[in-house]
């Protein structure tokens, strides 16, 4: 199993060089130091959700919800800083509620037994309604400086992006608890075999619920983060970033069905789908037109490996016939 | 009948990947009979019916239909020829009513293509007058019992005209009544010439119904003979190669303090008052038929179901069980029914598998899994149960059943428990790697273990039980000892006969 | 009849009822607190918004029953309604010819998703979610920033949504009668059958038989057909297309075949329910209008609606379940 995956990972390294040679054919200032830092800025966001998505897809569930959170908690930073709360209160307070949005989601999966994919979809439209309602059309501007600086600014003495920092911290810790732990192991099994998995006494509804809350909190996260980035709350942060959250999973090799899937091959293919954009930014190409590559990669990362299969086994079969 | 054979099957010979499945087979059906096709697993059984279902060609050999040689392409050419094949599981449309299951994909149609309702609902109910079972048509699938689901299908091979009908192991999710149901059927069936050939483990079931039985053994015919020219005795001596005794290894074992003692148990709709005890190095079977709430016990006492009233000891002490987890703190190991499903991660390695329940215990700093650990405990089941693999990374999916359940109690046998609940443990594995649960059941008792067998195989729970408790509809009926339990007497309190 | 059966039975039909209850609630409650909610015009309103949806949950109800989903409707919507709109504002073709060059082009877009689910055997909610972006993408990229306003499109284009016939708009005469044929379809045909059957139990439909990698292509591109149509309809409606047009279209239209009880496991469902669904939905959003309600509030409700009729169908089902254990011993 783990053979096949390199394989996949190895593939992804090659698409994210061929990428950079675009990207470099494309425009004299591709491989500027300046341009990296505007890369990893643009991306980290969705990197950041990227990675309890993994999981929460690994288990067998979906969770499409991630991009309203994501705005439903920049709007309620937003409202409750232009309300006078300070910021050491409030972002605390909306990763609070974005554990809490995490937490509906878990619960209605495990508890009230609904099908995921719907109850996302369901809060997809719920939370980032919710979101409008908090902060209707304005945008909260006027933010601390420091805050900024988190939000676009480097490490300092580095020019490593803060929000480039944090993801490369979850990272490691993920991948640490995937690939190392029982909780890592329990997943899997969740992802594979719910039925088998319970039955060896794995909490399945308490290992689900935990990831949706995980989830709802990472995304409350990259809603600071993208508000700092942005230096602007507004309702609609966030909105269609869900297709290059769940390509960046999907594409990293993670199985839709659950069971399979790492976060070497999620981070890869985070930086894939960076690199593409910010080739196509710089060839001129407007955001909303670039989704039609990403929508495009999606599918083909999916679609490419059955139609292969497909092929090598109809090859198979003639060799059996003749 | 007439003299030539309805279908014959003419040294057919089936090859998989360089397993030999089927060696030169012959077999042939007569209009309106009954041919029971019996052997272990592994022996080809399943591969003919495939064969005959058109799911896969023949290597070697010839089929013929009414003299004619028949190729059969596929699953509808199957159909087209008019062999029906219904497999062990109904598979049915459950949002579908009963009529439009029965003409599923060749629904009558009237003028401009559309669906005659009307036709399609009262040849439907003509089919099943016609068996003798009539049938509210209208009625959702999804509503209708196991043994209701399975008439269906009759119905829906019948109204294919089929002339032979072939069944793999139809009884195994029926109760007494619903087999003499479905024997009934079978026998209307016969009436009209159709011929039957059924898959079955059942000796007692083959012996009542079928005309001649055909014995398999590893892909090769052994023998056809007439039902009245074999005992069962005989029968299985044909299957295994070998005497019926050394089947069950039962070690006398001293009973010692009672392990599990279940007072009461009751949930409402499934089984009421049930009590009994388990001493270490006792083993315990719950006899009774399909549904009489034996494995829902098992579910009940491991956690999985709620209970409404009861209580249940182990080791003396009361314990509280709401979850797996809470059972396996207990002391409590349960194997459960459905080794695919329910017993197994099939996509993870034989070590993986067995660690799963005990993760914990192999963890180290930060929650680390020790793989090292891991592969150690794997490889020393993997010894003391005899586990046929290239090695304890092998995925669990490419062991043989046999082996398969083995895994199974590897890792089950990793938590420690006092008390091991065993669900059909040997059920769907070939004689030999029965036998070898058997000794290890054995093994385990006389170490001291306390074991719960839930079997369906009445020769089984007599060869292994201390003790056996009968349950009917969800009802401690009977309470017997080695020496008292007999196969009639189990029979007859499982099916209700027996005074309180 | 077995009691289990019955009680599902009284089961599907309380579904449907649940939604007039709700539907009547939803009325009364708005009427009493703005009595304009039931004039005439109000109402027309209603059902003129419901019907470019109902067109789209017809088609969408169809992929649904076969166990899939089609999330790109929306952006084939856009792409339709703006490509239809370009046409006839570079007077590249008549009216007749630009209709139906919409709806082909909706059949097709449709048909490259069930390409996409079928032989690339990629899972409908990935398939559809990049087509969704690849469409919407493609629209941008058609569109280039610039907008087909009403000034630029022929009268008797826009008079398709306008006009009426026996003072009913012809927009709500279309979404009927797409929705009956397809309610037939769905009924009283044996493909249409079939589709349940796929959706209802996917390998029983391989082993009778039925063509399920063609059918539930044909499902796709029918959907497709269906946003081809409601394209056309869309500009001719709101004349003004840009890049934007029928964007989230897909969570309202999901939204109402799911309220409207079909199964989002597929094999059951109705095009009655899903028509009742998306009356339900866009009474609410009227109502909102007219109490004054911030609009902000609609998607916030859209989202609660799915939960709450996703999760009433699951305690249904769960009561009958526990109906039949109880009542299972023989």
């Amino acid at each position: 199993m783990s053979l096949v995956l390199r394989r996949w990972e190895t593939l992804l390294a090659v698409l994210l060089a061929l990428f950079v040679a675009l990207g470099t054919a494309l425009s004299p200032y591709f491989l500027d130091t300046q341009n990296f830092s505007d890369l990893a800025d643009d991306l980290m966001e969705k990197a950041i959700m990227a990675l309890p998505l993994a999981l929460v897809i690994i288990a067998g569930e979906i969770d499409l919800s991630v991009e309203s959170m994501l705005g439903l908690s920049s709007a309620l930073l937003g409202l409750s800083f232009g309300l006078g709360l300070p910021l050491w209160a409030g972002i605390p307070l909306v990763l609070l509620v974005g554990a809490l949005g995490g937490l509906l989601n878990g619960l209605l999966v495990t508890w009230a037994r609904l099908p995921s994919l719907v109850v996302t979809l369901g809060t997809l439209a719920l939370y980032r309604g919710l979101a409008y309602v908090v902060l209707g059309p304005r945008a909260v501007s006027h933010w601390p400086a420091a805050f900024n600086a988190f939000g676009f600014g480097d490490v300092p003495g580095t020019l490593v992006p803060w929000p480039l920092l944090v993801f490369a911290l979850l990272a490691i810790v993920f991948a640490f608890v995937l690939h190392r732990t029982w909780i890592g192991r329990q997943l899997y099994a969740t992802g594979k075999s719910q039925e088998a998995a319970r039955f060896a006494g794995v909490r399945v509804a308490r290992l689900k619920t935990a990831l949706f809350v995980l989830s709802g909190t990472l995304s409350a996260l990259a809603g600071v983060i993208l508000t700092a980035r942005l230096a602007s709350a507004r309702a609609d942060n966030g909105q269609g970033f869900v297709l290059d959250v769940v390509t960046a999973v999907l594409l990293g090799g993670v199985n839709i069905f659950g069971g399979e899937g790492t976060i070497a091959g999620v981070v890869l293919a985070v930086f894939v789908i960076g690199v593409l954009r910010n080739a196509l930014t710089l060839a001129d190409v407007a955001p909303d037109a670039q989704s039609t590559a990403i929508g495009a990669l999606l599918i083909v990362s999916v679609a490419g490996p059955n139609v292969v299969g497909r092929i090598r086994a109809a090859w198979r079969n003639r060799e059996v016939l003749t | 009948m007439s003299d030539t054979p309805l279908l014959e099957l003419r040294s057919i010979s089936k090859r998989f990947a360089g397993v030999r499945a089927l060696r030169e087979v012959d077999l042939d059906l007569a209009e309106g009979e009954v041919h029971a096709l019996v052997g272990e697993n592994g022996a080809g059984k399943s591969t003919l019916v495939k064969i005959l279902a058109g799911v896969h060609q023949p290597d070697e050999g010839e089929i013929r239909l009414r003299g004619e040689p028949l190729v059969l392409t596929g699953a509808a050419a199957a159909r087209d020829r008019g062999i029906a094949v219904m497999h062990q599981h109904p598979n049915l449309f459950p949002d579908l009513d009963v009529a439009e299951n029965v003409f599923a994909g060749r629904l009558p149609v009237a003028r401009f293509g559309r669906v005659d309702w009307r036709r399609a609902r009262s040849a439907a109910a003509a089919l099943f007058a016609r068996l003798g079972q009539p049938l509210d048509v209208t009625a959702p699938v999804r509503g209708l019992s196991v043994a209701d689901q399975q008439l269906v299908e009759v119905a829906k091979a019948l109204s294919l005209d089929a002339r032979v009908l072939v069944m793999d192991e139809p009884t195994a999710a029926l109760s007494g009544r619903e087999v003499d149901r479905l024997f009934a059927t079978v026998r209307q069936l016969r009436e009209h010439g159709v011929a039957v050939l059924f898959v079955n483990h059942r000796l007692e079931e083959v012996f009542a119904l079928a005309d001649r039985v055909t014995v398999l053994r590893d892909g090769r015919h052994v023998v056809t003979a007439p039902i009245a020219r074999l005992t069962p005795a005989e029968t299985i001596r044909h299957m295994v190669g070998r005497q019926l005794d050394s089947l069950y290894p039962k070690q006398p074992a001293k009973a010692g303090e009672p392990a599990l003692e279940v007072a009461g148990l009751t949930r409402a709709g499934v089984f009421r008052d049930v009590s009994f005890t388990v001493r270490r190095g006792e083993i315990v079977a719950l006899a009774g038929l399909v549904g009489a709430g034996r494995t829902e016990v098992a579910r009940a006492l491991f956690g999985i179901d709620r209970t409404d009233a009861g209580e249940v000891r182990v080791g003396g002490r009361p314990v509280h069980i709401a979850s797996p987890g809470d059972a396996m703190r207990a002391g409590l190991a349960y194997v459960p029914e459905d080794r695919h499903d329910q017993g197994l991660v099939l996509d993870f390695s034989i070590a993986a598998n067995v660690s799963l329940p005990v993760l914990a215990r192999l963890s180290r700093l930060l929650g680390v899994v020790d793989r090292g650990a891991e592969r150690i405990l794997a490889g020393d089941f993997a010894e003391r149960l005899q586990i046929r693999a290239t090695g304890v990374d092998q995925p669990a999916v490419g062991l043989s059943g046999g082996n398969q359940q083995k895994v199974v109690l590897a890792k089950w046998l990793a938590t420690r428990p006092a008390v091991l609940i065993l669900d059909e443990p040997t059920r769907g594995i070939d004689i030999g790697a029965k036998a070898e649960v058997h000794r290890i059941m054995s093994g385990l008792a006389a170490g001291g273990m306390a074991i719960l067998l839930i079997s369906s195989e009445l020769p089984e729970v007599l060869g292994m039980a201390d003790r056996v408790i009968v349950l009917h509809e969800g009802l401690v009926a009977a309470s017997l000892t080695r020496e008292e339990a007999t196969q009639e007497g189990i029979m007859t309190a499982a099916t209700g006969q027996a005074s309180a | 009849m077995t009691s289990a059966s019955r009680a599902l039975a009284v089961a599907a039909r309380l579904r449907e009822l649940g939604i007039v209850v709700a539907l009547a609630l939803v009325v009364l409650v708005t009427t009493l607190l703005a009595p304009a909610f039931l004039h005439l015009d109000n109402l027309s309103q209603i059902l003129l918004s419901v019907s470019l949806v109902a067109i789209v949950a017809a088609g969408e109800t169809i992929v649904v029953l076969t166990r899939n989903v089609d999330l790109s409707v929306g952006s084939m919507v856009g792409l339709v309604a703006f490509v239809t709109g370009d046409l006839l504002k570079q007077h590249a073709v008549g009216l007749p010819e630009a209709i139906l060059a919409g709806c082909l082009l909706g059949l097709a877009l449709g048909g490259l998703n069930g390409l996409i689910v079928t032989v690339g055997r990629v899972p409908a909610i990935v398939a559809t979610l990049g087509t969704l972006n690849v469409y919407r993408g493609l629209d941008f990229f058609v569109a280039g920033g610039k907008e087909v306003s009403a000034y630029d499109l022929p009268r008797s284009y826009l008079g398709i949504a306008t006009s009426t016939a026996a003072g009913i708009p012809a927009l709500i005469i279309a979404a009927a009668v797409i929705a009956a044929v397809v309610a037939f379809v769905l009924r009283s045909t044996r493909p249409g059958r079939a589709l349940y059957a796929i959706g209802s139990n996917p390998p029983a439909a391989e082993t009778v038989g039925i063509p399920s990698q063609r059918l539930v292509f044909a499902a796709f591109a029918a959907s497709g057909l269906l946003c081809g149509a409601a394209g056309v309809l869309w500009g001719s409606r709101f004349g003004t297309v840009n890049a934007f047009a029928a964007n989230g279209l897909e969570l309202e239209v999901i939204a109402a075949v799911v309220v409207g009880g079909v199964n989002i496991f597929g094999g059951s469902g109705t095009v009655f329910g899903a028509m009742l669904g998306a009356v339900l939905l866009g009474t609410i959003d009227n109502a909102l209008t007219l109490l004054r309600l911030s609009q902000f509030w609609l998607q916030a409700i859209d989202g609660a609606v799915i939960l709450l009729a996703v999760g009433a169908d699951a305690s249904i089902r769960g009561a009958v379940q526990r109906a039949l254990r109880v009542r299972g011993r023989r």
